[in-house]
């Protein structure tokens, strides 16, 4: 008899975010298909997209031979250009996403899943397969996907800073994680090595709060993680200020160090900022990191 | 407190000082609670140490600022008072002792705040205490000091000085106890001082309080030469000082105002001045007293009598165009007779008329046009005297010869008579003593007076009546006749020297002046004011105000001349027929030595600071420190971030604290003027308590509405008036709810209220228990009235007739319910001669809004809305109630109108009459 009916109450609540979450997502990723609608150049496709002559330059291996024979020229078969067939996301869904540090910004995690669903939106558009990291929802194609993805999302994680999850990574995929960074390094640097074995590149998109950079406390003052996990106790909050801020901007480092290193693309997004420029410099890597 | 006039009520309080070192170690130790906050950046804090240098113990300012508000606590609580009463040695009871004469009445607010710290220490000995008045004896009456305060506004001053008899009867109602004596003084010296003090000094100590200004007063003003003089005086001398008469009188409207102001300049030794005002006839005419600007007394007063007064007088003689000799003109004599004492007028009869001279002369004027005849005869019945004189002209015409001629006193025999001349018999005549029921009587006839010619008068019986004086043989000189309200007065001599010495003499002048031609009256004799009865017009009070004095009964000729002031014979204007005499404070005999006090007596000034309890101003400042540690525990414990917060919080603060005060302030002054002048705004009086005046303030929006709704008067929200503090004049309506404990509004309030009432301004008063009292004094609401509207110029009452004109200002009403339906309202009476007219409804009743409407039906309540419009107030039951309401709105919306629009609607009683010429 149970909790049908509570259960049936939180189903409802939890429909409620999606809409909203995906008409925030759509409408975002409708600012930018506009401008950037079809893909119509050369790529490394399966499709044929025309006949060229050799270059120099042109390895041997990539003439056509049999275009070749029909006439007295060398011809280079090319294919259009097609994103990889598989971008696999990962959000970081823990605690310390659900840090907002006033009213007017929203939640890390928030705008985290928006602009990640956006992308998505823009990828499946364009016909590629979208999925999660790890075995939970592999990439596929079409409109279904978006809801099962943005369906995805909503699962709140464990733990008080997101892992980010690199099993089961399809070879020479492309990959984002969004996440505000501040768990353990060594796990993202797992994380990321083991992806670049795979040939696996992606994106590191790094959504923080702004008070989480100018760290604006002041006072005798005990911070604690948002999971209750942590805690520091601290008589003058002000004078940590320096301090604190030079250890972000070494966290920072460290994870812009590791994606040149792996060849991945670091990027961070503070909450007060538009998601709109977040998404496009997002969208822009995963055309350039090819 | 050696230095600092400050004394504790409860000292041993302040051992709890001591403690504060231990609650500075106390507070020291403890650390401001920390603030919670999540922040997943707290990994990147882990690890990070603080500062050393950062103590965790309270900065040492928070803990001043709290060290501060206990202090504050512990002396506020001690009971700090500054300027305290010294100490007396005894505890036994205490005599408050004034003079309470007119001397005192320049310094009476001092006087007051020092005997109301006097009776404040006196309360707090727990001492008993007796007021008393030197001026004005009582019994002596030893009561706790709470029980006098509450009367000290009634031992006013009054306007006559203590005397030795006065003196006596304190004495005597003093007994024999003992206690001792605070002697307000007034600084003069009298023959009451010294038995007094004698009697004082046998019963316990002595303390004077005496200010040292000097007593300023004013004698009555002469009227020399076409100026007034005003001679002012003051008791010390010293300094040269320079002080302002004030004449002040009514304007052409009739308002009181200040028609001149004159400096007056006191030599650095001299205890009076002097000066002289020249103004226009017309206007010193109107001045009715001169007041000392720099002084507020009875002495200060001068009342001016008619002295002031110019009577007009009319000269016409019979034949202009003759060119004669100056010295013959019939009009020369009479001229330099009046021209210092009255006003002038000469001209054709029919010009000067209209002017209507208080006199006219006729000099040997025989015959008037019939035109003439009948406007002088007119004016003469109104009230005016007709002075004529004889001569050849009228000697040798037929007036008055068959029958009497209404503007001659006698009948007259053809020719008159001429004795001592070269062709008769006799010798001139002198004239004989005048009788006693003559007006001359009493003048001196000079020896060397005679009369060569003069016209007779026929016999008859009436003769005797009208002669006023005579000649030694028995002939009529003056005779009299009295016609309708006037008389009319024949010297059957010339106006010039031909016929008799008389105009010449001094005698003639003083003819004249009895015959109240001249302005001048001397100061009468107390001979000639034997046997008259004066009845008082107007009285002054203490501070030199004038009261309406009818009530008081009349005061002999003889005591009104002489006698000393006292409760019996009150300075002011006394009237007996046409004479008006003022009776001044100020004489030239009056004394006015300065009190030289034995030098064992401590005198002390009034200057005294009045004493302040301290304890409210340091509780007040202890939570205005703790508003401020508030305000820093935030700021170090950090919830308060950076500076622009803090100056935000200082803000909000200050405003708080700033603001109430500052609204009042201004509310006070133009912003509430302009705002009340600029609609009608209903206004009730506060009466202090809140209830009440909630529900005035609710009762007149109700009314307001109502009025905005159904009629062409549009008030604005009504305002709340303190009778103390503001102008009145700005609102047409005043609504005072009665309830038994307000208090009794000062004499300054008093006065304005007056003012406002003489103004048109109208006041509701509302006992409001129509429910269980009648009108009258049978419940306490009413008995609170009696005593509120008793120092009120209020006019004879009555209650509503059925004709008044409240009953059909805007709706047609038979009674005036409010929350209690009560028939007793209360309105001016009607004047005695108003009288039903056959076939008109109403009787014709002439000008004037009633200045007051006294009911207890608790209009407010049923009228008493709240924002929204709803009635906040049950009246009756069920739709009968709602019926007494719509009714007692009607009321309201009537009085209004009736406020507004005056007795307009009175005058619709004429509609008929006016259809009727119209021909409808």
């Amino acid at each position: 008899m149970s909790d049908a009916p509570t259960l049936r109450a939180r189903a409802e609540a939890e429909a409620a975010r999606l809409p909203p979450l995906l008409a925030q997502a759509e409408h975002l990723a409708g600012t930018v298909l506009l401008g950037e609608h079809g893909r119509r150049r050369a790529g490394m496709g399966d499709d044929f997209w025309q006949y060229r002559p050799v270059q120099p330059g042109d390895t041997y291996r990539m003439i056509d031979w049999r275009r070749s024979a029909k006439s007295g020229q060398h011809f280079v078969r090319e294919r259009e250009w097609q994103v990889a067939q598989s971008v696999m996301l990962w959000v970081d869904g823990a605690a310390s996403m659900g840090f907002a540090s006033s009213q007017r910004v929203p939640e890390k995690g928030e705008r985290a899943r928006v602009i990640a669903l956006a992308l998505t939106i823009l990828l499946i558009r364009a016909g590629e397969r979208v999925g999660l990291t790890g075995s939970l929802l592999p990439p596929r194609r079409g409109e279904a996907q978006i809801l099962r993805l943005t369906e995805a999302l909503l699962q709140a994680q464990p733990g008080d800073y997101g892992v980010p999850e690199a099993r089961a990574m399809t070879p020479h995929a492309r990959a984002v994680f969004v996440s505000d960074f501040l768990g353990e390094t060594a796990a993202v640097e797992a994380a990321l090595t083991k992806a670049a074995d795979r040939g696996v590149r992606g994106v590191l998109l790094q959504v923080l709060d702004p008070a989480e950079m100018a760290f604006p406390y002041q006072g005798r003052t005990v911070f604690q993680s948002m999971g209750r996990t942590l805690r520091h106790e601290t008589r003058k909050a002000g004078d940590l200020r320096a301090r604190y801020q030079a250890r972000m901007q070494e966290r920072q480092a460290a994870l812009a160090d590791l994606c040149r290193v792996t060849g991945w693309q670091y990027h961070r997004h503070l909450t007060d900022a538009s998601a709109q420029s977040a998404l496009l410099w997002l969208y822009r890597a995963m055309e350039r990191g090819r | 407190m050696a230095g600092l006039p400050l004394a504790f009520a409860a000292p041993w309080l302040l051992l709890a000082l001591a403690a504060l070192p231990v609650l500075w170690l106390i507070l020291r130790a403890i650390p401001p609670a920390p603030v919670r906050r999540l922040f997943p950046g707290v990994v990147l804090l882990l690890g990070l140490k603080d500062d050393d240098s950062v103590s965790d113990r309270t900065p040492w300012w928070l803990l001043l600022l709290r060290m501060l508000a206990v202090a504050a606590v512990i002396v506020g609580l001690a009971g700090p008072v500054l300027n305290p009463q010294p100490k007396q040695d005894g505890r036994g009871p205490l005599l408050i002792l004034m003079d309470g004469g007119w001397a005192s009445a320049d310094g009476w607010t001092r006087q007051r705040e020092v005997i109301a710290g006097m009776l404040e220490g006196a309360a707090r000995d727990g001492r008993r205490v007796a007021m008393m008045r030197v001026a004005a004896p009582e019994p002596a009456l030893f009561q706790p000091a709470g029980a006098w305060r509450s009367r000290l506004p009634g031992f006013a001053p009054v306007p006559w000085q203590p005397d030795a008899q006065m003196a006596q009867e304190v004495i005597e109602s003093l007994g024999d106890a003992r206690f001792d004596t605070r002697w307000i003084s007034d600084g003069l010296d009298g023959p009451q001082r010294a038995p007094l003090l004698r009697a004082l000094e046998a019963r316990g100590d002595v303390t004077i309080h005496q200010d040292g200004a000097p007593v300023y007063g004013v004698q009555r003003p002469r009227f020399e030469g076409g100026e007034v003089t005003i001679v002012a005086r003051r008791s010390v001398a010293g300094i040269a000082a320079e002080v302002t008469a004030l004449a002040q009188g009514r304007d052409p409207a009739g308002n009181e105002t200040v028609l001149a102001s004159l400096p007056l300049t006191f030599g650095a030794s001299e205890h009076s001045a002097e000066g002289a005002l020249s103004l226009p006839r017309e206007m010193s005419a109107r001045i009715t007293h001169f007041t000392l600007r720099e002084a507020q007394s009875a002495g200060a007063v001068a009342l001016s009598d008619d002295s002031l007064r110019r009577r007009e007088v009319a000269l016409i003689a019979g034949r202009q165009e003759r060119e004669e000799l100056q010295l013959l003109s019939p009009l020369h004599y009479l001229r330099q007779a009046l021209v210092d004492t009255a006003e002038v007028l000469e001209g054709p009869l029919t010009d000067i008329l209209p002017a209507n001279p208080d006199v006219v002369v006729l000099a040997d004027v025989a015959v008037l046009a019939p035109a003439e005849e009948e406007a002088l005869t007119d004016w003469v019945d109104e009230g005016g005297l007709l002075l004529r004189f004889a001569g050849p002209r009228l000697a040798a015409s037929d007036v008055s010869r068959e029958a009497e001629h209404p503007l001659m006193p006698v009948r007259l025999r053809v020719g008159g008579r001429s004795v001592g001349g070269a062709m008769t018999w006799g010798e001139p005549k002198s004239l004989a003593p005048f009788d006693q029921d003559s007006p001359f009587h009493g003048l001196e006839v000079p020896d060397d007076l005679r009369v060569s010619a003069q016209v007779m008068a026929q016999p008859d019986p009436a003769l005797a009546d009208r002669v006023i004086a005579q000649l030694s043989d028995g002939t009529p000189l003056v005779t009299r006749k009295g016609l309708g309200e006037g008389q009319v007065v024949l010297f059957h001599v010339t106006a010039n020297a031909e016929w008799s010495g008389l105009p010449l003499s001094g005698l003639f002048v003083r003819m004249l002046d009895r015959l109240a031609v001249l302005s001048a009256t001397d100061r009468a004799s107390a001979k000639q004011m034997e046997g008259t009865i004066w009845q008082p017009v107007r009285v002054l009070d203490g501070q030199g105000d004038l009261h309406d004095g009818q009530a008081l009964p009349g005061v002999a000729g003889e005591d009104l001349s002489a006698a000393p002031l006292g409760p019996d014979l009150r300075p002011g204007l006394y009237r007996e027929g046409d004479r008006l005499l003022a009776r001044n404070v100020v004489t030239e005999e009056t004394d006015l030595t300065p009190m030289q006090w034995p030098a064992r007596l401590p005198v002390e000034g009034l200057g005294a600071p009045r004493t302040v309890d301290l304890s409210g101003g340091f509780l007040a400042a202890a939570l205005i420190v703790l508003v401020l540690d508030v305000i820093g525990s935030l700021l170090v414990s950090g919830r308060l971030t950076g500076l622009r917060a803090g100056l935000r919080g200082a803000a909000v603060l200050i405003a708080a604290l700033v603001l109430p005060f500052e609204g009042q302030a201004q509310e006070g002054d133009d912003a509430r003027a302009i705002r009340d002048t600029r609609e009608v705004v209903l206004a009730h009086v506060v009466t202090g308590d809140a209830r009440l005046d909630e529900a005035a303030q609710a009762g007149l929006r109700g009314l307001s509405e109502v009025l905005f709704f159904r009629t062409s008067i549009e008030p604005n929200a009504p305002a709340a008036v303190d009778l103390e503090r503001d102008e009145l004049a700005f609102y047409p309506f005043l609504y005072w709810p009665v309830s038994p404990d307000q208090p009794i509004p000062s004499d300054v309030a008093y006065g304005k209220l007056n003012a406002y009432l003489r103004s048109g301004g109208m006041i509701l008063f509302d006992t409001r228990d129509a429910d269980v009292a009648r009108f009258g004094a049978s419940g306490p609401n009413g008995r609170k009235l009696q005593r509120l509207a008793e120092p009120l110029d209020i006019p004879p009452l009555e209650p509503v007739p059925d004709d008044h004109v409240l009953t059909r200002t805007f709706y047609l009403l038979q009674d005036f319910p409010g929350r209690y339906q009560g028939r007793d309202v209360w309105v001016e009476a009607a004047p005695p001669d108003a009288e039903q007219i056959e076939g008109m409804p109403f009787r014709n009743l002439n000008d004037g809004v009633t200045p007051v409407v006294i009911g207890g039906n608790d209009w407010a309540a049923a009228w008493a809305v709240d924002e929204r419009g709803n009635s906040l107030y049950p009246v009756g039951r069920g739709r009968a109630g709602e019926r007494q309401r719509e009714l007692s709105y009607r009321f309201g919306v009537n009085l209004i109108m009736h406020v507004l629009s005056g007795n307009y609607k009175s005058d619709q009683v004429h509609v008929p009459a006016l259809l009727d010429r119209l021909g409808q």
